[in-house]
C-alpha cells in the first residue's frame, strides 16, 4: 500500500542556507514516526515544508495520493495534515476557547463537528475545559502546549506533525503529554513527531529517521535505532553525558 | 451643565468621525503592521464622491427614494466605491512591496497619498466646495435641556450602529478571531485555515469603506469639504487609534471618541485657537508615557 504521506527527496534553503538536503520521509497510515536531530538539523524545517510555511525547493510531498508542494498551507490543513508548532503558538490574546474555534477554522460552518472536536479535546486536556473562558497568554508553559495540540486536532487531521511537544515542560508533564500522544494515535490519528528527548520518543513511535545537518543519517524501526551505538552516544546516553559535564 | 453636555455631544460627533477613521488605520495596522498613509486621502476621496451624488442627484434621489434616499444612496456609493479603490490600492502600492521591508512600505503609502489628494483636486479642483445637506431637515431635538440637530442624532445613530456591528464581528464572530489571530502571528494563522488574503482583502474593503462614509457624514456636518481635508483628519484619526491602542480595534473606536471629547472640551474650556495642539500633546504624552495605547496589550504575555 502506498503511504499516506509521502516526503521524497526534499531540498529547502533560506537564502544561501541549505537547510534539508535530500530528505526522503514517509508515513504510513497508522504510525507514529519520530525525527531526531541536534539543534539545528533541519527538524522544523522539514514540518514547515510539509505545512506550506517554508517553499519546497526540489523534491515532492505527497499526501494521500496528491502532490502539495504548491498547496498554500491554509489549503493543506484542509485537505487534513495539521501542526502544532514549536514554541506552541498559542494566540495569547484570544481565549482558550477560541483558540480552538480557530483549530477548527477549515470547517467552522459545521458547529456540531466543531463541538464534537471540542469535547474531544476535553477529554484529551481535562483542564482546557476549565480554563475555557481564559485567554490562552495566562495560561501556563504546559497547558499552553496542551493547548496548541488540542487546537491541531480541532481540524481533525488525518496526519499529526508535532514539533517539540515535550519542549521546556517538567517531567512529570513531559510523561503526560507522551502518553496523550500516543492516545491520539490510538483513536486512529497517524503522526509524525519531532523531538529533542530521544528517549521517550523512541519508546512511543514505531519507526524513525536521524537528521544532521540537513540530512537523514539514520533510519529504521526505533528498537533499531535504540540499539546502534552511534545514536546512543549523540541521542541517549552521549546527551546525558553532556548535560552532566557541561551544566550550562 | 447644558453647555458641558452640550459640548459633549459635539465632543462626541467628531470623535465619532475620527474613531470611524481610525478604525480603518487600526485594521490596517493590525494585520499588515502598515500605516496606511492614504487612508486619510481616501476619506476625502469618498466624501467628494457623496457630494458629486448629492449635488446630482439630491432632487431625484429624495423624490424617489424619500427623504433619506438621499443619504443612503450618497454614502452607499461612497462606501461601495471607495472600498474598491482601497483593494485596488492595496494590489497596486502595497503589495509588490510587502517583502521588501517597512520602509518602501511606508514610502510607496506616502506616494499613494500624494496621489489620490492630487487626483482629487484635478477631478474636483482646488477650492473649498460646498456641501449639499438640505436634504436633512435642519430641526433640533430637544434631550432633556440639551438641544441636538437631527443631523447630529443621525450621525451619532449611524457611527455607533457601525462600531457595534464591527465589535461585534471582530470580538464574538469565529471571523473576527480569525482577524485577530492574523494580526498577531499571521504564520500561526495560516496553520489554523485561515486565507491571510482574504482578512487583507477584508480590512482593505471595510476601513476605506467606513472612512468614506464618514467622509460623506463630515461634510454634511460641517457643509464644506476640501481636497486636502484627509491630512487633518487623518493624523487626528490617526492620534486616535495610537491613543487605543494602534491595531486595536475597540481600542480604535475608544481612542476616538476620548480625542473627540477632548478637543471640544479643550475648545470650549481652554481655547479654539489652539484645539490641534491638545490633539498632539496627547499624542506626544501617549507615545512617552502609555506607548502601547490605553486598550493595547491588556494582557500579560507569556514567551
Ligand atoms: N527563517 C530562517 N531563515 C534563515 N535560516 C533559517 C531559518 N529558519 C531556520 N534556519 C536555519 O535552518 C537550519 C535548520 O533550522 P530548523 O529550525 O529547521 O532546525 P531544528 O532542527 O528545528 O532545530 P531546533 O531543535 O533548535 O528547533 C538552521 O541552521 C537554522 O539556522
Ligand atoms: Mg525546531
Amino acid at each position: 500500500m502506498a503511504p499516506l504521506l509521502d516526503i521524497d527527496g526534499l531540498c529547502v534553503s533560506y537564502g544561501a542556507i541549505q537547510a534539508l538536503a535530500d530528505v526522503s520521509v514517509h508515513l504510513d497510515q497508522g504510525e507514529i514516526v519520530t525525527v531526531l536531530g541536534a539543534n539545528g538539523a533541519g527538524k522544523s524545517t522539514l514540518l514547515q515544508a510539509v505545512s506550506g510555511l517554508v517553499p519546497i525547493g526540489k523534491g515532492s510531498v505527497v499526501f494521500g495520493g496528491e502532490a502539495m508542494n504548491r498547496v498554500p498551507p491554509y489549503d493543506i490543513v484542509r485537505r487534513g495534515i495539521s501542526l502544532s508548532p514549536e514554541g506552541r503558538r498559542v494566540f495569547p490574546t484570544l481565549t482558550v476557547e477560541e483558540n480552538l474555534n480557530l483549530g477548527a477554522y477549515t470547517r467552522r460552518e459545521k458547529k456540531a463537528q466543531v463541538r464534537g472536536a471540542k469535547e474531544r479535546v476535553f477529554l484529551l486536556f481535562p483542564i482546557l475545559k476549565e480554563r475555557c473562558r481564559q485567554l490562552a497568554g495566562t495560561l501556563s508553559g504546559g497547558e499552553q502546549q496542551m493547548l496548541a495540540i488540542g487546537r491541531a486536532l480541532m481540524s481533525a487531521p488525518k496526519v499529526l506533525l508535532l514539533d517539540e511537544p515535550s519542549l521546556g515542560l517538567a517531567p512529570i508533564l513531559v510523561k503526560q503529554i507522551f502518553d496523550i500522544v500516543s492516545e491520539i494515535n490510538g483513536q486512529g490519528t497517524t503522526i509524525l513527531l519531532v523531538e529533542q528527548n530521544a528517549q521517550k520518543a523512541l519508546r512511543i513511535a514505531s519507526r524513525g529517521y536521524v537528521l544532521e545537518n540537513g540530512r537523514i543519517v539514520a533510519s529504521g524501526p526505533c528498537s533499531e535505532l535504540k540499539a546502534d551505538r552511534k545514536i546512543q552516544e549523540a541521542y541517549l546516553g552521549g546527551s546525558a553525558l553532556k548535560a552532566r559535564t557541561n551544566p550550562s | 451643565m447644558q453647555v458641558i453636555l452640550e459640548q459633549l455631544i459635539n465632543g462626541l460627533t467628531i470623535g465619532s468621525f475620527y474613531a470611524l477613521i481610525a478604525l480603518g488605520y487600526s485594521m490596517v495596522y493590525g494585520v499588515l503592521k502598515l500605516i496606511n498613509f492614504a487612508h486619510g486621502d481616501l476619506f476625502t476621496f469618498g466624501s467628494y464622491l457623496g457630494y458629486t451624488v448629492l449635488v446630482f442627484g439630491a432632487a431625484f434621489l429624495t423624490a424617489h427614494f424619500g427623504l433619506w434616499g438621499a443619504f443612503v444612496v450618497a454614502t452607499g456609493v461612497a462606501a461601495l466605491s471607495i472600498a474598491c479603490v482601497g483593494v485596488v490600492m492595496e494590489r497596486i502600492a502595497y503589495r509588490p512591496v510587502y517583502r521588501a521591508g517597512r520602509l518602501p512600505a511606508v514610502v510607496s503609502a506616502l506616494g499613494a497619498s500624494i496621489f489620490l489628494q492630487n487626483a482629487i483636486m484635478v477631478i474636483w479642483g482646488p477650492r473649498f466646495q460646498a456641501y449639499p445637506s438640505e436634504f436633512i431637515p435642519d430641526a433640533k431635538v430637544m434631550l432633556g435641556d440639551i438641544r441636538i440637530s437631527l443631523l447630529q442624532v443621525i450621525i451619532l445613530a449611524m457611527s455607533f450602529l457601525l462600531m457595534g456591528l464591527l465589535y461585534f464581528i471582530v470580538q464574538k464572530t469565529t471571523f473576527g478571531a480569525a482577524i485577530r489571530a492574523t494580526a498577531h502571528d499571521r504564520k500561526t494563522a495560516s496553520l489554523m485555515g485561515i486565507n491571510i488574503n482574504k482578512v487583507i482583502f477584508f480590512v482593505f474593503t471595510l476601513g476605506p469603506a467606513l472612512g468614506a462614509l464618514t467622509g460623506v457624514m463630515v461634510g454634511m456636518y460641517y457643509r464644506q469639504i476640501s481636497f486636502t481635508m484627509g491630512w487633518n483628519y487623518g493624523l487626528k484619526a490617526f492620534t486616535a487609534s495610537v491613543l487605543g491602542g494602534i491595531g486595536n480595534i475597540p481600542g480604535a473606536m475608544v481612542g476616538g471618541l476620548i480625542l473627540g471629547v477632548l478637543e471640544m472640551l479643550g475648545a470650549a474650556y481652554i481655547s479654539a485657537a489652539w484645539k490641534d495642539v491638545f490633539v498632539f500633546v496627547i499624542l506626544i504624552l501617549v507615545l512617552i508615557f502609555r506607548p502601547t495605547g490605553i486598550l493595547g496589550e491588556k494582557t500579560a504575555e507569556k514567551v
